[in-house]
Parts: C-alpha cells; structure tokens; sequence
C-alpha cells in the first residue's frame, strides 16, 4: 500500500548540507538523487538567516542565507535526475538503510536507498537543558526561533530583550532586535570570551552599544505571565554564581543561544555509533558513518561555524555516497582511530584509511595563541591564534603518512592528534592579551 | 626621544576595533596621526582597508526586510547591494517600515533604488512566490 | 494596521457537545453582565472539580463548570506527579485510605472510557538500611488493612531482577503491582470534555469573586461580570478553597500551600526504571521519587516546601540539588545532562492531614478541601461521595438515558502502526503535516486538540506533546502559534502561552519602528 522508492542516494535534509550533497553526489555519476525535507522549501535554516556573511570562502563574496542556499537550489530543481520530496517528515530509518516517511500526498512513502547522507542539521539547547531558576513564563525562546518570528513570520516576540549566551546566532539577533525597534539590554556569556565569532561581536554588539557581560549567567527568571526581568549574576571559575553580584535587569524576553546540538535521532535509529564530543556519528574521510552506506555531513555530524564548511563537508559525503552507491557495496580495510589528544576538544574524521590524504575539521578547547598541530608526533600544520569558535582545517598529505610510518611503524590503529602551544606568543596575542 | 606632544600640534590618536571583512576578525590598532592613518594587524589588504574606512567614514551592508503582500511568507529579506554609511541605518530601517511590496518577486530585484541618496539600491535577496 | 483587542473577559463554553466555540472578542462583550442558572456549579476545574461535573452530568440536571484558568487542568493539577496510588501510605480508616483505594479501581474504566493513556506500572518502595527495611513493613502490614491488592515484599536479589538500574544499596522494596500512572491534564481535560459532550457547561476564564445566598439558590458573582445562580454549590478550587469557603460563610482553617519542584528527563532514559520509585516517606511528604510518566520519559521530585504564598512557582538550584541527590540515592545512573525541563506546583496541603468535607447553606454547598496526595487517585471516588452528600442535602434527579461515558478517542499519531498511520492520512491530510518534530505531532493532532478546547500553546501541549520534547517547542512553537491563531480566528499577537497575560508575540513587524520608540 505504501509507496516505495528505489534511489542511488538518498538524503534526509534539504539544508546547505543536503543541498551540497545532492549536487556533488549527481557530478560523480549517482542515476537519481532524492532529498527528503520537512520544512515547505528547500534550504533549511539559511532561510531565516538574512543577514550577511556566508559564503566568503567559497564564493569569495558575502552573501545573506537565501542567497548563499540559491547558490545550489536552481542547480537541484532544474536536475530531473533529483526528485525532492517537500513537507515530509522521516519517521524511521532501518539500518539497512529503509527510510519510512510521511508526505503530504503520498502518505506514508518507504524509501530503498543504495547509500544515505544524512543531513538533518541541529537544534537549539534550551533553557530545561540550562536548568535556570525561577519562573516559566512566556518570553523566553531560543535565538533562533524568535529569529523565524522577525525574519519570516513577521512578528516581533518582545520589545526589552536580554540575550544569554553569546552564539553567533544569539549576536545576530542583537542586532536584528535593535534595528527593527526593541532594544537589547545585555547579552550575557558564562564563559570569560565570546562563544561567537569576534566580528559578529564588533558589528552586531559595539556597533549597537549593547553591552556584553562576560563570566557572567542568568540565575533567575521573573514573570507570572510573561517574563519581567532576569537576575544576572557573576560566576566563579566553575561557572557556579557569585553571591552578592546579582544584577536585576527588567525586560519582557530572554533569548537563549547557549549552542547547539546535532539532531542524530534517526541516526540512532539506525544504530549508527556517535562520537560524544561531536554529539555526531563516528566518521571517515569520506563521511561515511560505522554502518555502511550510511553517511552524513554539516551540522547534524558536529556543529559548523561556517556555511562554507557545511557545503565542502556534504560534498565530500555526496560524492562518496554516490560511488558507494555505484558500487553497490563497501570494499572496507582496517580504519586508523584518531584521538583527540592535547587542547583538543574534538576532531574530524573518526577513523582513516591508511594512507587517506584528507582535511582534519578540528575545534581547540580554549583559546591558544601560536599551536603547532600533530598527529601520531608528526607536525602538520602551524597556527596562529586560534579560539573554540573558530574551526580548523588541517590537511593531511602523503609525506605526512610517510613521516608517521617513520616514526610509528607500518601498524599504528591509533593516532593522537595534539595542538600543541607554543611557548612565544605572536605580536597580535600580545596586542590582545589572550593568556595561555 | 624628546616628548611628542611637545614636539607636535598634530594629535595622534590610536584606535583599536575588530575587523568585520570576513569570520578571522582580526584585531586591528588603526593610527591616526593628522591626515596620516596607519593599520597595523590585519592579515590581509582589504582588513587594512576596512580600517581606514573606520575612521573615515564608517559603513555597513544593511541587511533587513519589507513587507510584502501576497507572497507565500509576509516578509521579503532584503539587502544594501554595497555598505552605506553606518549613520544611516537607522533611518533607513524607519523608512523601509513604511514600504509594502507585492509578490511575486526575484532575487535581485531592486526594492528602492539610491536609498536615501546614498547611490546603493536596495535589492531582494530571496525569491517570493505568490502564495 | 488592525489593533486587535487585548482584553478577554469570557472564553469559550464546551457547548452541548460541540467543542468548537473559538472566543471572538464581540461574543464576548455580549456576555458581559448576563446571569445563567444551573441546578448545580462547580468552582475549579481540577481532576476533581472536572469528575464531579462528569459525575453530575450523568443525571438529569444542569450543571456548570466556573474555572479561573484559561483552560481546565491548569491548577494544582498540572503540575501533579500523575501517579495512581495503591493504597498502603495513608493510615487506616482516613477519607485518603477509603477513597484512593476505591479511586484506584475505578482508573482501568474511566481511562478506557475517556481515551486517557493509564499504565499499571507499579510501585515500588524501597529501603536501604535496616531501619528502612522495619518501615517497609509497616507499611506492607498498612496496606494489607487498607485492603491493597497483590502487595509483595521483594529481596535485594528479586528487585534487582524487576529493576536493574535500583541503586546496589538498596536491599528491600515493597512493590505494589496496583500502582498506576496517569496524565493528570489529560485526565481533567477529558473529564470536563466528556461532560460538556454530554451537556454541561465549562466556563474558562471565569474568576469567582464572591458568592451570595438568598435563602434558594447561590448567587456567583465573578471578576468577568457574569453572574450565575445554582441550587447547589461545589467548591473543588484547590488551592483557594479556603478562600471560597470563606464566601460561604465558613470559618476554617486556612490551605497549606506546599510547593513542589519536578524535573523532566529525555525520552531516552525513559527505561531506566518501570515502576514508580519511592523512598521510605517524611513527615509530611511521600518524598522524592523517580516516576516513569505515562509519556513515556523519567521524572524526579517533588520536593515539599511549606510557603506562606500560593503562587510560587519557580524552580531553584536548592530544589534542584535536594532532588537530583535524593534521586541519586535510589537510581544513581540518571544524568543531570538529560533533564530536558522543570516546573514546579503548589498543592493544597491539608491542615487536618486527611482530604475535608464540609458542608455549608443545610448541605447545599459542599466544600472540598485539602485534597492533597493521593487526590488525584482519590478523584473518582471523591466525585461519587460529592453526588451522595448532595442527594443527602435533598438533590434527586433521575440518571441521564442517553449518557455517554465514552470520550471521542484521540488519534496519538506516534503510537500507531504504519497502515493505521496511512489510513488516518488517508482520512485527513493534515495527519500527514508533522509539526513538532521531537515528539512526531502533526497538525492533524493540533487541530483535534483545538476543537476539544485547547486555546493556548501549552493547551495544545500539554494534550499533544508537540512542544514537550527535546527541543522544548524552539522548532515547533511559530507553527503552533499559528495552527492556533488560524483555528480560532484570532491574530498571532493575541496567542498565549497559558492564558492572563503570557502573549508570545509583542508587535507585528515594523510596528516598533514606526511607534516613536526608535531613538539614534
């Protein structure tokens, strides 16, 4: 009764990562493509993100969110190759890979995909996972949803806003807040730098005069109906609230952007094992998860700062997902674990094929001044100030692998890869004053 | 070395911001001596550049929305093709208040042209259909 | 640009069975300063005010509902633990002992009548030193007299086998396989559904600020305007029921307001436990328990703080601490990380420490109070014993004919298989539109919710789930808002979160920039 759909790939998630999958999976000989997304229109949160910004490294031009997802939507339509499937929720998904979703028209549709991506992008933490104090009133919403109120929806949720969390997203409300009439109170971080990208700190916060109280954290909410005020209180080095430092700050709303976490409930679903730094699926460099076939990119695999990222990490898994599927099967050899060793808090990919020349996507757990990346003990790259906020790219080559066979013997199935500080810092590092 | 406010009726100021040209966001010290401006700290030309424009004459990309009837959503995203002076802003986001479009509408499509006299037109910058 | 009335007086009634009234700011204006009558009104709709209009409802008589909220449910009962108690922690011969356990029986039917999802889980509790172990017992030899059914007394070994994830210290239980839980909204909501589809009135957003008598019938007088006037009078209002009874003339002492914090875990951890865990109980509260809901996710509290206030709802890192240590105590492997919400609630404690009934006008008015734990269980059997003081106060009508137990069941798109899911997609497209991604609710389930009288987004939530999940409602709440705005014919700006003053929206777009509040 229901319908069945055979594919090459298909690709749960019509945002940037979906989009950029689509396309690269078709360029490597993929026969037919199907994107399955929720929402009515493709481009996933882009959409709402109007202002300024993606794109610089890839098209070498700051574009709004629609523009940058118009880079790749005209290229999926126009495909008859890619059948996009709009409004349509995936309920399950097997581990072989048999998706069950619900669409508009067709009801209930089972999909037989030859290989995966999944491409499900991310959610907002929420005020329950921060567990503040006080009351529950109306007026608190996650960045991103009040974002859709005044982007798309047309309303303003408050007039008297304090932000906690100083997300990029929480940062572009700022601003966004301001410009349309309300007026932003504070934004609000608990740790002792921005979570958010410096600029955005520059042109959405100074700018605007709005001011940013760092080690600092919302401990209690007020308001029967709707919210009040907030009491912001300082904290101690482990984040716990400093009595007497209470501040009270009367305002009708309370944005959250205290980050946000991949969405991998289907991939749960199908067994697919996650990394818990990540919170995404355990990868190789081709983005292909521990379950063969199934693969995935962007946010839902760990949470990107930049779009550009997004696209370049969903074509890589497009195109394997495709010769995959061109395949019809994995010829699989014993995978090296890398492990996140010396400052940093995760790395991507997982797991590598010997000899796999490949781009590491990496996050430091602080801010480090001048770092000297290595895995297995072999140098691979050199860097300047680098912050939590901020992704690195670090490529590894072959005479990388020759130095690591030099040095750990043809056999190693387990590599640490530390970012190193280096003792002297940088002119800029003094200039900014960043500790080690 | 003799004192240079002695020396000099040329105030020199030093002004420290953060570049917005692109996510790096390098931290720039920009020098004004007199007509004399110096950067210091930006990784590449056009951050040396976004420092002089900061003292000179500060802009930003503007980017927003307008109402817009009949479209599948009621509001159109929108954007300044280039910057415009930061000081306008404001008062462009007050007079964009009153504008109301009808869909269906292109991406690039000019909303308001010379905006405020500033030579830079407003333009869509997503697709509307008419709902 | 349209302003849209910002003033409610009267909501909507559940008329005669049709639960589509949307409240239209005129209609409303045209009630203002009428008077209705009704052979017999409740006051609060809670589990229990709403099982009494059920029960009333089943005679041949008028009956109404008058509740303050927004919707029925939304008192003391919303924040309940929703456990249906067995019977063995209060003492013999008390009105708690006599009608939980009779309540208790009555849950199987009501829940299949009304649709409402109700599982026997059990309860189980536990002990870990040998002191504990001698209180277990008592209360094994307690229940026994309160005549609780299947009671057993379980070895370290044996409740390991039935719970696994019971902390290793823990070296006795006492599990009692009668022990249920409910949704205790869902319940009142359903109730006062049920009655309306069979007649009776529920009047929301009705606020009574005194009450008169002239010597036949009670005058009720509310902060609204409209007035109504009863042959007999229940007060079920919780929390002021001393306030109430005090309209009546009656001098007593007043609630003990006894406010409790719980904390909600991801569905993920749902199985870490199966029956409802408790520790040997405090003077005045069962203690903090680990409870599997009735949806399906872990919830531990509730803490038990007496306060001088009635509407002290906020939840605090002390309350927090207090539980999450207790909880740590008797399942040591939950993690604060996955708690996705907290709330907290004021019960109206007792202060004889048993539920009171009292009667006031020869009978006529009867006063519910202190209906604390295990109220919610007791609420069948408290609506029954309600009908027989009135029918001793001289009410006597005959039993409806064509009374009708059964509430329209609800479609829970989750719960059901892949050709039950195709064939109500089939019946109604809008099942095919899921909004809250994290709970699988679609719009279908929305509008349902807003036909049977849900008019606010924690209406919508709390019959359907959509908003409850991981993501608490960040995806889904601009849909709902507008399913909800569009259903009642209503702008998005008047949408509440729960009713009063908790607007989600402040502004239509631009409005700000045009009132004057901009400033360079």
């Amino acid at each position: 009764m229901t319908k069945v759909i055979e594919t090459d790939v298909a690709i749960i998630g019509g945002g940037p990562a979906g989009l950029a999958a689509a396309v690269s999976a078709r360029k490597a000989g993929a026969e037919n493509v199907v994107i399955i997304e929720r929402h009515h229109e493709l481009g996933g949160i882009l959409q709402q993100c109007i202002h300024n910004g993606f794109g610089l490294h890839r098209f070498r031009e700051e574009l709004t969110g629609p523009e940058y997802a118009y880079r790749f939507i005209p290229e999926v339509w126009d495909d008859p190759k890619i059948d996009v499937y709009l409004n349509t929720m995936v309920l399950d998904l097997a581990k072989d890979q048999s998706i069950t979703a619900v669409h508009p028209s067709h009801g209930l549709i089972t999909l037989r995909p030859k290989a995966t991506v999944l491409a499900m992008g991310c959610r907002e933490r929420t005020r329950g996972a921060l567990n503040i104090p006080g009351t529950r009133p109306a007026g608190v919403y996650t960045a991103g949803a009040a974002q859709r109120f005044v982007n798309m929806d047309g309303f303003m949720p408050g007039k008297k806003v304090v932000i906690l969390g100083s997300g990029d997203i929480g940062l572009i409300m700022a601003r966004r807040f301001t410009l349309e009439g309300a007026e932003v109170k504070a934004v609000v971080e608990v740790m002792p730098y921005p979570a958010g990208l410096t600029r955005n700190i520059a042109q959405c916060l100074e700018d605007f005069d709005i001011p940013l109280y760092l080690r600092s954290t919302v401990t209690k909410v007020h308001g029967k109906d709707r919210v009040e005020g907030v009491t912001v209180s300082q904290v101690d080095d482990a984040w716990q609230p400093l009595p007497g430092t209470e501040m009270h700050i009367p305002c009708d709303t309370l944005l959250l952007s205290v980050g946000l976490l991949p969405e991998n409930e289907l991939t749960q679903m199908a067994d697919v094992p996650l990394d818990s730094r990540t919170q995404g699926a355990v990868v190789d460099q081709n983005r292909q998860t521990l379950i063969p076939g199934i693969f995935a990119a962007g946010n839902v695999l760990h949470v990107h700062d930049l779009v550009d990222y997004v696209s370049e990490e969903a074509e890589i898994a497009g195109r394997a997902a495709a010769e995959y599927a061109l395949r019809d099967g994995d010829t699989r050899q014993e995978k090296i674990t890398v492990i996140p060793g010396e400052n940093v808090s995760y790395v991507l990919p997982q797991r590598l094929d010997p000899d796999a020349e490949t781009e590491f996507y990496l996050r430091v757990t602080k801010p480090i001044d001048r770092i000297t990346i290595e895995l297995g003990g072999v140098r691979l790259a050199v860097r300047r100030l680098v912050r939590p906020s901020e992704m690195l790219k670090i490529r590894l080559r072959k005479d990388h692998w020759e130095k690591l066979k030099q040095e750990n013997g043809e056999t190693s199935l387990e590599l640490v890869l530390d970012a190193k500080a280096q003792p002297v810092p940088s002119p800029r590092a003094q200039r900014e004053g960043v500790r080690q | 070395m003799k004192d240079t406010k002695a020396t000099t009726a040329v105030k020199e100021e030093i002004r420290n911001m953060t570049c917005i040209v692109c996510p790096t966001g390098c931290q720039l010290e920009v020098k004004i001596v007199g007509d004399l401006i110096e950067v210091t700290g930006a990784d590449c030309r056009r951050g040396e550049e976004y420092g002089r424009n900061e003292v000179l004459n500060p802009v930003r990309v503007l980017t927003t929305t307008v109402k817009i009837a009949e479209g599948t959503l009621p509001l159109l995203p929108v954007r300044t093709t280039e910057a415009i002076p930061k000081e306008l802003l404001y008062e462009a986001m007050t007079a964009l208040a009153d504008i109301e479009l009808k869909a269906p509408i292109k991406t690039g499509a000019v909303v308001v042209e010379n905006l405020l006299g500033t030579g830079i037109d407003l333009v869509a910058s997503r697709d509307m259909d008419h709902k | 640009m349209e302003k849209f009335l910002r003033c409610r007086g009267y909501l909507c009634t559940l008329d005669l069975g049709s639960f589509l009234h949307s409240h239209i700011p005129n209609e409303e204006v045209k009630w203002l300063g009428k008077r209705s009558h009704y052979d017999a009104i409740v006051i609060g709709g809670g589990v229990v005010g709403t099982a009494v209009l059920r029960t009333l409802a089943k005679l041949e008589l008028s009956a109404a509902l008058l509740e303050k909220e927004t919707e029925v449910g939304w008192g003391v009962t919303k924040a309940n633990s929703g456990i249906v108690h067995s019977g063995f922690h209060s003492e013999p011969g008390t009105w708690k002992t006599k009608l939980s356990v009779l309540g208790n029986q009555m849950f199987d039917q009501l829940c299949e009548d009304l649709d409402v999802p109700f599982k026997r889980n059990g309860m189980m509790l536990v002990a870990a030193t040998p002191e504990e172990e001698e209180i277990i017992k008592h209360y094994y030899n307690q229940g026994l007299i309160n005549g609780v059914e299947g009671m057993e007394i379980l070895d370290q070994k044996a409740l390991h086998q039935l719970e696994p994830n019971l902390s290793p210290q823990i070296s006795m239980a006492l599990r009692a396989p009668s022990g249920g839980i409910v949704l205790p909204f869902e319940l009142a909501s359903a109730q006062a559904e049920n009655a309306a589809a069979n007649g009776a009135h529920v009047y929301t957003d009705m606020e009574v600020t005194d009450i008169d008598y002239n010597g036949s019938v009670f005058i009720i007088h509310t902060k609204q305007g409209m007035s109504f006037t009863s042959e007999y009078l229940i007060n079920s209002a919780g929390l002021y029921a001393d306030e109430l009874a005090k309209m009546c003339n009656l001098d007593i002492e007043p609630i003990i307001p006894r406010k409790g914090e719980e904390y909600l875990f991801d569905l993920k951890v749902g199985d870490i436990v199966s029956h409802t865990i408790f520790p040997v109980p405090t003077p005045t509260s069962k203690g903090i328990l680990v409870i599997p809901t009735a949806e399906g996710n872990i919830m531990i509290g509730p803490t038990a703080l007496e306060l001088p206030y009635k509407d002290d709802v906020t939840t605090t890192p002390q309350g927090f601490e207090e539980i999450f240590s207790s909880t740590q105590e008797l399942v040591p492997g939950l993690n604060r990380r996955d708690i996705i919400t907290s709330f907290a609630g004021v019960r109206a404690g007792s202060p004889t420490g048993d539920f009171i009934f009292q009667l006031s006008h020869d009978g006529k008015g009867v006063h519910l109070r202190g209906i604390e734990s295990p109220g919610l269980t007791a609420a069948p059997a408290i609506a029954e014993h309600v009908l027989t003081l009135l029918k001793d106060a001289g009410l006597e009508k005959p039993a409806k004919k064509d009374f009708n137990p059964r509430r329209p069941r609800v479609v829970r798109f989750n719960e059901l298989s892949d050709e039950e899911k195709a064939e109500v997609i089939q019946k109604n497209p809008l099942y095919a539109h899921v909004i809250c991604r994290c709970e699988t609710v679609t719009e279908g389930e929305i509008v349902d919710a807003i036909r049977r009288g849900a008019k606010t987004i924690d209406g919508v939530k709390f019959r359907t789930r959509a908003g409850m999940g991981r993501c608490q409602g960040g995806f889904c709440t601009p849909y709902v808002v507008d399913i909800l705005a569009r259903e009642l014919g209503v702008s998005p700006l008047e949408i509440t979160k729960r009713g009063g003053d908790s607007y989600l929206l402040a502004a239509e777009a631009k409005a700000l920039l045009k009132g004057g509040t901009l400033c360079d």
